[in-house]
């Protein structure tokens, strides 16, 4: 195999394993996922640095 | 109600964060140097017409795109993390530091992805002043997507520019130029490009020495050596010049940082540099114990290189904790240009600051705008210290002295080592006798690690010793981060340690491949 075969082989698992498993399974925006609206989460991250002092 | 943070979750979270931005930083410095001085050797092939340079430049242009191709997007997981365990941050920072991620995908997107396509595959393909203006805008597309996230970075480490607005919680970007000018961050960008630089100019100079160990391609071996010592020699003096500046900017930002940088507690006028030393182990602030078991210190040198004045006062640690000094950095609050304030004053400040940030909201929500204007304005007077509501003592805002002390000293003193190495280099070339000095192979071998050694060592300088802070004064990482369960972020903490390992070996072991094969086709013994 080619170098340049091996680089796209590994270049396209990396991107698979990235963007489908660990960004799916892994990490969700936290925000995004538990709010539907900026105004929410506004309210939320508020109340957090509030509580946290 | 107080909400109280499992400090588990702040130091995995803070673990996985540093895991991946440390292996990130192994491929991103090889990439932003080796770009231009494959850009550098392939000019010299058109210039002077010698297929020789053209074999070298492929050469080195394979192993750029074997460790381009392997550390693509290993820092796209820092975005996922800033979403999953630092929302409370990503909501904070507001447009601030998307606007320099965004513009940084955009350009690495449409430049670097266009012009390295034509790069690796053009050959032959296109005209050779195409072929190496493509290389050339591969380099300089690079370069420009690290500014970016450099600028953001050192809006981290001296926020500027913006604007808090309460209604949203957010900061709002008020001044663009002030973010993309800060002089943190042109010395920021300028100091770690160069770092870059110096580890691809280290990179070659270590590769071609393996050759002529072997007494391989040593017409090539040469010709690289050279162009690589002389870029290496006039970039690690402009490291060594940019990291001057970096410590000027620190000085005027960070004082905290810097007195950890110098393991110092108590300061003085016309301070000393500590040029080595082994900071006092278990010296707590307030102790009376000495810093230093031992050290060797440069008089007055940290006050010129702190302030350009040998008679500054360098504030050190406990300076800093119990204020009362005249500050000679410009970074201050109008309330503290003649004296600085305790961090127990401070505490107290981003308290009112954060009970104010409270209030606002219910006063909005109640329809009384009054106490809301009110609230307003006492969040506004209070908001260069809301961070420190956080701690829970003045202890809090030291950051790891010993780290943060090693680290810097690791750093420096491979710099210097390198400019040594590159004129020793040079010299030996320019008598010939690169060829007879196994020793010297063997050192330009074996410092390939030490120049990624040090790149490691400057960013532990940045980030632990800006600790608490996520933004400087602003925000702590325990104000920071999300509310998410500590397993969750452990797992993924050994996921990337796995997944990184396995990006690595695979690069040293197609690397190393690569580099046994040699140049193709023909080329001088």
């Amino acid at each position: 195999m080619t170098v340049g075969k091996k680089l796209w082989i590994i270049i396209l698992i990396k991107l698979f394993i990235l963007f489908f498993f660990l960004r799916l399974f892994f990490f969700p925006d936290f925000l995004r996922s538990r709010f539907s609206n900026d105004r929410e989460r506004g309210d939320y991250v508020r109340e957090q640095l509030i509580q946290r002092k | 109600m107080i909400l109280n943070i499992d400090p588990g979750i702040v130091d995995w979270s803070r673990a996985q964060f540093a895991l991946t931005a440390i292996y990130h930083w192994l491929f991103v410095p090889l990439t932003l140097g080796l770009s231009f001085l494959v850009a550098i050797m392939e000019t010299i092939y058109v210039k002077t017409g010698d297929p020789e340079w053209k074999r070298i430049t492929k050469f080195w242009m394979t192993l750029f795109g074997i460790n381009f191709a392997i550390g693509i997007a290993t820092g796209i997981i820092l975005e996922f993390e800033f979403g999953t365990n630092w929302s409370n941050y990503s909501w904070f920072v507001g447009d601030i530091f998307g606007a320099p991620l965004a513009i940084e995908g955009i350009m690495a997107f449409f430049l670097e992805s266009t012009f390295i396509a034509v790069m690796f595959f053009g050959w032959n393909k296109v005209s050779k002043k195409f072929h190496l203006a493509s290389s050339w805008l591969t380099a300089i597309g690079a370069n420009i997507s690290a500014l970016w996230i450099l600028v953001a970075n050192s809006w981290m480490q001296y926020p500027v520019g913006m604007k808090f607005n309460p209604e949203t919680a957010r900061n709002e970007m008020q001044n663009f130029w002030n973010v993309l000018f800060s002089p943190v961050a042109v010395h920021k960008f300028l100091h770690t490009i160069s770092a870059g630089y110096v580890t691809a100019a280290i990179f070659i100079l270590g590769i071609s020495a393996w050759f002529l160990l072997k007494k391989r391609e040593t017409g090539m071996a040469r010709k690289s050596i050279l162009v690589a010592a002389i870029f290496g020699l006039i970039t690690s003096i402009f490291l060594a010049i940019t990291g001057d500046g970096s410590a000027y900017t620190i000085a005027q930002t960070q004082p905290m940082k810097l007195a950890a940088m110098e393991g110092l507690y108590k300061g003085q006028k016309a301070n000393g540099l500590v040029l080595f030393g082994i900071p006092q182990l278990g010296k707590k602030v307030g102790d009376g114990k000495n810093n230093f078991a031992f050290k060797v210190e440069i008089p007055g040198l940290l006050s010129i290189l702190g302030y350009h004045n040998m008679d500054a006062y360098v504030p050190g640690v406990e300076d800093i904790l119990n204020g009362g000094y005249k500050p000679e950095f410009q970074n201050i609050t109008p309330v503290e240009k003649e004296t600085t304030l305790p961090v127990s004053e401070k505490i107290e400040r981003g308290k009112l600051a954060i009970t104010a940030f409270g209030y606002f909201k219910k006063a909005k929500k109640a329809g009384d705008e009054v106490s809301a204007a009110k609230a307003d304005s006492t969040l506004k007077a209070n908001f260069a210290y809301f961070g420190y509501g956080y701690l829970k003592s003045p202890g809090e805002a030291v950051p790891n002295v010993a780290l943060t002390f090693y680290s810097f000293r690791t750093m420096v003193i491979f710099g210097f080592y390198f400019i040594l190495l590159f004129i020793i280099v040079l010299y030996f070339h320019s008598k010939n006798q690169l060829q007879d000095k196994r020793w010297l192979q063997y050192v330009m071998l074996w410092t390939i690690p030490l120049v990624y050694l040090a790149g490691q060592a400057g960013w532990v300088v940045a980030e632990i010793g800006r600790q608490p802070w996520v933004i400087q004064d602003l925000l702590p990482t325990r104000a920071a981060v999300s509310m998410i369960e500590t397993t969750s972020v452990q797992i993924t903490f050994w996921l990337f340690a796995v997944l990184f390992t396995a990006l690595l070996i695979a690069e040293l072991m197609i690397m190393t491949r690569q580099i046994k094969l040699g140049p193709k086709d023909g080329g001088t013994k």
